[in-house]
């Protein structure tokens, strides 16, 4: 018996089958009966249920990527606070190799580092590395925070979302699956890119966002919305579709692709000609209940543009180890 | 059982009127807040996260630790701010009462706070304080085995009633608060005082059980209502 369909929305402790179901993550067993742990949604698999958090620290994993901010320099390593629970560790022969350098004159405190965790130990305990393309420490830019499972919807289907930021922002990105977002470009863009970034971390449950995103970004940049492209076939069958079934199948989607890649935004993950052909057609659908909004949104990013004319650029693009530039 | 008024005009098994809301503060990685009658209730939770505090951590499990304070404007006569015997006592037993829900061995070495701040204050605090706690626990995302529920009955004018008002708490004979996991009906805090018969003390865990679970049944849909309506 199962007492849960795919995708729904379960609270800790709720019974979700019985004992002939397989308990995943984000579940336990308990008198025979599959329970959830978390605050999250059912992913149900052959006979296997996981609950996927909506809310979750991160917990470093081999191989991810991250972004990273030193903490303290050490007589041959430096503490990088990895924005979990557990504190990472980037040792000096890691960066020098066999070579004697000042470590402080490499990497000093408050310096921001795109990095790989090359090994976890039994206490969690993360080992940074800095191997792999695009490695290394940022100039300049912002960091944005966002919950480390929301970095999937941030990224999109085959990185739809993340490019589409970037490609109208003009910003360089990068996102570090511990759930913190470098953003260099304009001034006013990274701002304006901070703002969508959140937003998109407010809402990463709805659905239609990547639509949504798109109006917003289109209406702060161009002052106008872009070109629609609704059949009115799509729009007929909207009426008709639940609201939560959509929200369903885009979470379904979501988690497709998260796995997919779970190696998330490495830089050579990023194929921007697919992105192309992406959320459309569902996301169509969405769109209709978000009109009211736009017109209150229109009025306050033009505001906020008119407000800063002198657009100030940082000036600094010789950043060339970072490959996580416009395509 | 007799039909007995009480002196706010509700019935015997009857809860004071509750608001729960999740996920308030901001800041917070977990938060809610609760009203039950004139009680104005806010929890904060911050972690998993690593604490320097080295010597409270524990090698193959989380540890939680708990604050509950008083308003010093949340009572009629002004409460003296600051930690005294009672917050101590509260935030001890809070944490104890929550400890057997949490899956804290996911997170080994690291601490979860939480901050209970009571704003108005009307009796059954610590109740009120363990369910909105909970609820900010579930919302910061930590990882639990059951919602744990905080209830209160007591003996007022001889009769068996459920969740004390201030006044039934001042006036009353006694005071049962207890806090359960309303899955498997674990009881994990049990306080008793005043004076009561065998019977009567037995009738009373049933009663503020039953209140358990009403009030379980409003933080299911408190967080329900927290991503769903959007």
């Amino acid at each position: 018996m199962i007492y849960v369909e795919n995708k729904d929305l379960v609270i800790p402790g709720q019974i979700l089958a019985d004992d002939e179901y397989y308990s995943g993550r984000g579940t336990f067993k308990d008198n025979g009966k599959v329970c959830s742990s978390l605050m999250g949604l059912v992913s149900l698999r052959n006979k296997k249920i996981r609950v996927i958090p909506l809310k979750s620290k991160y917990v470093p994993k081999k191989g991810d990527v991250v972004i990273g901010k030193i903490n303290d320099v050490r007589f041959s390593m430096w503490d990088v606070d990895i924005n979990s629970p557990y504190s990472g560790i980037l040792p000096a022969f890691e960066v020098f190799g066999r070579e004697k350098k000042e470590l402080n004159k490499v990497f000093d405190v408050g310096d921001v580092l795109f990095l790989r965790v090359v090994d976890v130990d039994e206490i969690k305990k993360a080992k940074l590395g800095l191997k792999g393309r695009g490695m290394g420490k940022f100039k300049g830019g912002i960091i944005v925070d966002i919950a480390p499972t929301k970095v999937p919807r941030l990224i999109g289907k085959k990185g739809s979302m993340i490019n589409m930021i970037k490609d109208k922002t003009n910003c360089k990105i990068v996102v570090g699956q511990n759930g913190l977002v470098w953003v260099k470009g304009d001034e006013d863009m990274e701002q304006l890119t901070k703002n969508i970034i959140h937003l998109i971390e407010a809402e990463a449950h709805t659905s239609g966002l990547t639509n949504k995103i798109k109006n917003k970004l289109y209406l702060a940049i161009d002052g106008e919305l872009p070109p629609e492209e609704v059949s009115e076939e799509e729009e007929e069958f909207v009426l008709e579709k639940p609201k939560l079934q959509n929200f369903k199948e885009e979470l379904e989607q979501e988690e497709r692709e998260a796995e997919e890649k779970e190696a998330a935004e490495s830089p050579e993950a990023e194929d921007a000609d697919e992105a192309a052909e992406v959320e459309e057609t569902e996301e169509d659908n969405a769109e209709k209940d978000e009109k009211p909004n736009i017109a209150e949104v229109i009025e306050e990013l033009r505001k906020k543009n008119k407000n800063k004319d002198n657009t100030i650029s940082l000036g600094d693009n010789s950043n060339n180890s970072l490959i996580l530039n416009n395509k | 059982m007799s039909e007995m008024i009480r002196e706010d005009g509700r019935k015997f098994n009857e809860l004071r009127p509750i608001k729960i809301e999740a996920g308030v503060l901001e800041r917070a990685d977990g938060s809610a807040y609760l009203e039950v009658g004139g009680n104005k209730i806010l929890v904060a939770v911050y972690g998993p996260r690593e604490s320097y505090i080295r010597r409270l951590l524990e090698p193959n499990s989380g540890v939680i630790r708990c604050r509950y304070n008083m308003a010093p404007f949340s009572v009629d006569d002004r409460k003296r701010p600051g930690p005294d015997r009672r917050s101590s006592e509260i935030s001890k037993i809070t944490a104890d009462a929550l400890r057997p829900a949490l899956m804290l061995e996911n997170y080994p070495r690291s601490m979860i706070d939480i901050f209970i701040e009571v704003i108005e204050a009307e009796g059954g605090t610590r109740c009120a304080g363990i369910t909105a706690a909970s609820v900010a626990l579930v919302d910061a995302g930590v990882p639990m085995k059951d919602i744990v529920v905080g209830c209160a009955a007591g003996k007022v004018n001889d009769e068996i009633v459920l969740d004390l008002s201030e006044y039934e708490d001042k006036e009353g004979q006694a005071d049962v608060p207890i806090a359960m996991m309303p899955r498997t009906g674990e009881i994990t805090l049990l306080q008793s005082d005043g004076d009561l018969t065998e019977e009567e003390f037995a009738k009373a865990i049933d009663l503020a059980m039953e209140g358990c679970l009403q009030v379980s049944e409003l933080q299911k849909e408190a967080l329900m209502k927290r991503y769903s309506t959007e």
